[in-house]
Parts: structure tokens; sequence; C-alpha cells
């Protein structure tokens, strides 16, 4: 086989490692917001919350309840959100052997964002329809995608597949226009939704944790198969892999996570990119250690992305997409020059 | 080595994030209107207007109005010029009389419009060039923009009535707003300092004290909680939830009942807003979402509301 032994030996050390900046990171946005709550507060506020333990943390119960129901759920919904961009990210990125993939690429967010623009105009006043929408469109528009890609071209030529994404992305962000030119007063709330949030509190966590659970167990699994994929299909096949099926069974995990994702955040761009190519870059490439490190380090990335959209401009809000994206445009470009120079 | 590095490239990625941001939250504000009052007698044309597109002259009474904003929908109606109007916009939902049409003040269509054979047209904002194309088949049109300050939206209202052969109607109408509300906030109790937040959209999205809703609720002596964000989000904050939590307004004024289905309930459901004192006082006033958003006569109807939500809060 390929020459894996370095990243594998290290994993462990890497994981930790990846843990620890994740750990820093969400210290840190529990201990910032736009309350003016002092973090020697919130610290004794957090040990109170620990069992066994009881601290007078000198907080208004206002106070106590804001620190519980939003900035907790909030650091944690970044943390499920950023893990499962970036890990799908890394995963498309397998399958299309492509470094440019990103989670949205196969129409996911055309389909999401036409579902979640036709629940904001027709289920106004349904709780709950813009998540269960999104979810069922992110599914929808890679579906869509996949079948087209499929019945366009050979079975499994990621070409094709990616076309057909680009087509069902066209197609379906102009019919999400097409219905906002009817709803002109529900633009502020499609627009609001497309630039992303994390702050829907603990009902957004206990939405996405189960297909979170699903997806990252199926890609973790997939991430050897990813490395002899990598080294081509008739290569793959003599090892005795059979390469549509596992390009088949990533894709789906990938779509599962990112649909996930965009059930309870809105589209929140760039993280999908940018992540699994730092990870890459520091790490290697092998998929058995870049598919977790990029769950990690997006987690940890969307928690500090999410904690400057929420104190640079204090006591107003950035959407977190234009931070993510502020970052990562830049490094999209940079990435396309490396790609380049090195001639892939 | 590994570990420092990964720590190193972290540290980075956050430097990276921060300085990038820092610079991410600037926005243009809008530029106010110029607009000043017409000079010629009530009900004689020509007159000149000094609307938001330059000085527009009118030879004669018009009698075929189109109007594509809802604000002067309203102000044309209650000036008295309701029968010269032949088409309005399809936001335009009051009164009901008005003569709604699939128009689009939103995305206009020149070819639309011009097939009412207007002699006059209004609009609040010059999207997609609509003034310059109407202006090249010498159809007049009369760019009034938003307010953003009472005096404004009161200009506007004697301009449309000077503009439409009104003029006498149109002063009478904005002596009675100006005395209206001068009354309601008078009466209302100033000593208690109660504060608000007003809010747009369920994002949250709020209106400070800059904006022309902020302007009203400054006469009824109301501090507003979305001051506090800085000028770069234009008059119109996204504000964190958690901050509106702890600043815990005195009153909460809801914009989004209509659109957004918004009430006590709906916010008490929110996460870490069930103890807000305005939910358990019963503080939370929903408006009428066209009344909070146009700038026209139904001010006083706005301002009512207000007033009526700082008496009860003064009181209880």
């Amino acid at each position: 086989m390929v020459t894996q032994a370095g990243p594998s030996r290290a994993r462990p050390l890497w994981v930790a490692c990846a843990l620890g900046v994740l750990a820093v990171s969400m210290i840190a946005a529990l201990l910032d917001g736009a309350a003016d709550i002092s973090p020697w507060q919130v610290v004794l506020q957090v040990v109170d919350w620990l069992p066994f333990t009881e601290v007078d943390s000198g907080l208004a119960p206002v106070e106590q309840g804001l620190l519980f129901e939003l900035r907790l759920p909030r650091v944690l919904v970044a943390a499920v959100v950023g893990g499962l961009l970036a890990m799908a990210g890394a995963g498309y990125q397998g399958v299309f052997r492509n470094p440019l993939a990103d989670p949205y690429l196969l129409g996911a967010a055309a389909g999401a964002g036409l579902a979640a623009t036709a629940a904001i105009v027709l289920l106004p006043s349904v709780a709950g329809s813009i998540p269960v929408a999104a979810f069922l469109g992110a599914v929808g528009g890679v579906f869509l995608a996949y079948t087209l890609g499929n019945t366009a071209g050979r079975a499994g030529g990621t070409a094709t597949l990616v076309l057909a994404g680009v087509a069902v992305t066209s197609f379906l962000t102009a019919i999400q226009t097409f219905v906002q030119q009817f709803k002109v007063e529900e633009l502020q709330r499609i627009y609001s939704w497309i630039l992303g949030d994390v702050g829907g509190g603990w009902d957004q966590l206990w939405l996405v944790l189960p297909y979170a659970a699903v997806s990252a167990v199926l890609l973790l699994l997939h991430g050897r198969m990813l490395d002899v994929l990598s080294v081509g299909d008739e290569e793959a096949t003599s090892l005795g892999l059979r390469a549509a099926r596992v390009r088949l069974m990533v894709l789906i995990a990938a779509s599962l996570a990112t649909a996930a994702a965009v059930a309870v955040s809105g589209l929140i761009g760039f993280v999908g990119i940018v992540v699994p190519h730092v990870v890459r870059r520091i790490a290697g490439g092998s998929y058995r250690i870049v598919l977790p490190l990029s769950l990690i380090g997006g987690a940890a990335f969307l928690v500090l992305a999410d904690l400057v959209a929420r104190t640079v401009i204090a006591p107003a809000e950035l959407p977190i997409g234009v931070v993510t994206m502020f970052v990562g445009a830049p490094f999209f470009v940079a990435v396309l020059r490396m790609t380049r120079r090195a001639g892939t | 080595m590994r570990p420092v590095r990964t720590a190193f490239a972290g540290a980075l990625l956050g430097t990276l994030l921060l300085a990038g941001c820092g610079q991410g939250g600037t926005t243009t504000t809008a530029s106010a209107p110029t607009t000043t009052a017409p000079a010629s007698s009530p009900g004689a044309f020509p007159v000149t207007i000094e609307a938001g597109n330059g000085k527009v002259t009118i030879t004669k009474k018009p009698e075929r109005i189109v109007s594509l904003s809802a604000t002067h929908t309203e102000t044309l109606f209650a000036i008295g010029a309701g029968p010269q109007v032949i088409a309005v916009d399809e936001q335009s939902n009051y009164p009901p009389e008005a003569p709604k049409t699939d128009l689009s003040g939103f995305k206009p269509n020149v070819e639309a419009i011009v097939a009412q054979k207007p002699d006059l047209v209004i609009v609040s904002d010059d999207l997609d060039k609509v003034v310059a194309e109407l202006g090249k088949v010498n159809v007049p049109v009369l760019l009034q923009p938003a307010a953003t300050k009472l005096d404004e939206a009161y200009e506007e209202i004697a301009e449309l009535g000077a503009a439409t052969g009104n003029q006498a109607k149109a002063d009478e109408v904005v002596a009675g707003m100006k005395a209206a509300i001068d009354e309601l906030a008078a009466k209302a109790p100033k000593d208690k300092r109660l504060t608000y937040y007003h809010e747009l959209d369920t994002t949250p999205y709020a209106a400070t004290s800059k904006t022309f809703l902020g302007q009203i609720y400054g006469l009824f002596g109301l501090t507003n909680i979305a001051d506090k964000a800085p000028d770069a989000a234009g008059g119109y904050p996204k504000l964190s939830a958690e901050f509106v939590a702890q600043a815990d307004p005195d009153l909460i004024f809801l914009a989004d009942v209509k659109c957004c289905r918004q009430s006590k309930d709906t916010l008490a459901e929110r996460p870490g807003w069930q103890n807000l004192s305005a939910i358990k006082n019963d503080q939370v006033v929903q408006l009428d979402d066209d009344i909070a958003s146009r700038w026209g006569p139904r001010v006083v109807d706005l301002a009512e509301a207000i007033g009526a939500a700082v008496s009860k809060a003064g009181t209880s």
C-alpha cells in the first residue's frame, strides 16, 4: 500500500492536540459575548453547573438563563455544525479527488435554499418548518444531482456528477429567486437565513446531533478506503475495493452531514473548503487523519467565527456566514494558486 | 514539534479571523432626501417640486396618478387625491379602495407603468433606474424617499398636496398629525425612564433612535436599548439575542406580527427570553407591521399605540 505509516502512527497525538485547540476555542467562546458578564463570573457559573459543585457566581437569574439558554447551546451548535461541514468537505474532496469540492457542490445549498424559502413564504406560522424543509431540500438537491449525473454520464463518473451539481444549483437557485419575487416582504428573512445563524438554542442541538453522529461514524469508517481510492480506481479495484460503492457511501454520509448542518444553521460558506486544507497542510493527506482532524478543526473554526460574529460589533451581530466567507474567500484563492503551481 | 505547529496554526487562524473581521462591519448609510417645501400657491399649476430626483415641474393637475409606494398611496388618499389615483403597486394595501394592481414597486416594469398612461408617477425608491426610464418617455416622476425624520414625512405630504392640486387638504392633514402626535407625546408619563426594544424581524433586527421610528419613540421619553449598537449597523442592527435578554427592556414593540406571527407567547419560547420583564409584566405590544413601516398619515396610529403602551407601563 501507499506510505501511510507516518500519519497513522502520529494520529492519537494529532487528535489530542486538535481537541485541545477545540477546548480552548469553546472556553473562549463561552467567556465572551454581547451580554456584559465578567469572564470570572462565567467560570464560577460553569463550575456551579457541574455536578456535585455549588458556587455562587453572583449572576442574576436572567443572566444565568442567558448563559445556559443562549450562549452555551450556541457554542455547542457552532461546534457541531462546523465539524459537520468541514468533515463533509473532506469527504467530498476525497470522492471527487478535487481539492476545491465543498459540501454545497452537489446542489445541497441550492436545494436547502429553495426549500427554506418556500417554507418562509408558504408556512410562516408553522414552527420548525424551516429546518425540516432545509434538511429535505438539501437531501433532495443532492439526490437530483446524483440521479441526473448518473443518467447523463457513466455511472460513478465524478466529472459528470459535478456538472450535474452545477446545473441543479443554477436551476434551483433560479426557482428560489422566482419565488422571492412574489414575497418581497420576506426578503429580509430569506437573506438572514442564507447568511447563516447558529443561535437556535438547545432544540437545534438535539435536532442535529443524531444525524451528526451517524454521518460522522460513517465518514470516519471510510477514511482508509478513501486513501486507497486516491491512488486511482483501477489500482483500488485490484486491491479488492469496490470503488463505486465506497464513493456512494461517502457521498451519502457527507450529504447527510451537510443537510443536518444546513438545517440548523442556514448556509455557512467556506468552512468545508478551508478546514480540510489547513488540516492537510499540517498533518498530511491521509484521509484517516484528514477526516477526524477536519471534524475537530471545523468545530473549533466555527466556534471562533461565531465568537467574532457576535462580539466584533456587539451588541449588534454579524451574520456568521459573512465571517467565514471573509476568511474563506482569500483562502480559496490561495488554494487555487497553490494547486495550480503544483500542477495538479 | 507537531503539537506546537498545530497550536501555531490555530493561533494564526484566530488572528486572521479577528484581523479580517474587524473591518467587516462597515455599511453605507442611506443619504437623506433633499426636499424643500413647494413654492407655488395652493392648487395653482404649473408647480415645481423639489423632490428626491431634483426639481420636477408639473404643468397641470394630474388626473392619472400611479403610486408605486405603499406610504404615498396612503398619503394620496388621506389628502383627497384618491380619485386621481388610477393604479397602485401590489404592496399598497391601504386604504382598501386603492386601485391595487400587480405593478411592482420593488421591481418596477416601466412598460407596464407606461401602459397605465400616467401623468404622474410617485415612487419612494429609484429601483432599476425607473426615474430615468420614465423620464425618457416624458412621464413626470416624483421620488419621495423614506423619511428619516418626522419633519421630512410632513414635507413629503405637503409636497404631494402641491403636486396633485390638494395643497389645502394636505396642509390640514399635516397640521392634524402634528397636533395629535404632540398631544399624545405630552400625555405620556416620562418620569419612569422606560426602556424599549422595537423588533423588525425575528432574527432579531431592531431599529435605533437614529431611524424615523426611533425618533417617534423618542417623543415619548423612551430609551432605546438598540442604541448601544455601533453606527456601522446602519440604524437597523441585527442585535444579539443575548444582549436583548440582558438589557431586559421594559417595553417590547413587535413590528413582525403579520409577517412572522410574533407575539408575547412566541417571544417567551425563544431561548433565554422567558424571564424578560416585558413578557412577565405583559408589556409586549403587537404593532401593525404596515403602520410601523410607513411614514404617512397613519404615523398617528403608531404614536397612539406607543402612547397607550407607555401609559400602561407608567401606571402599572
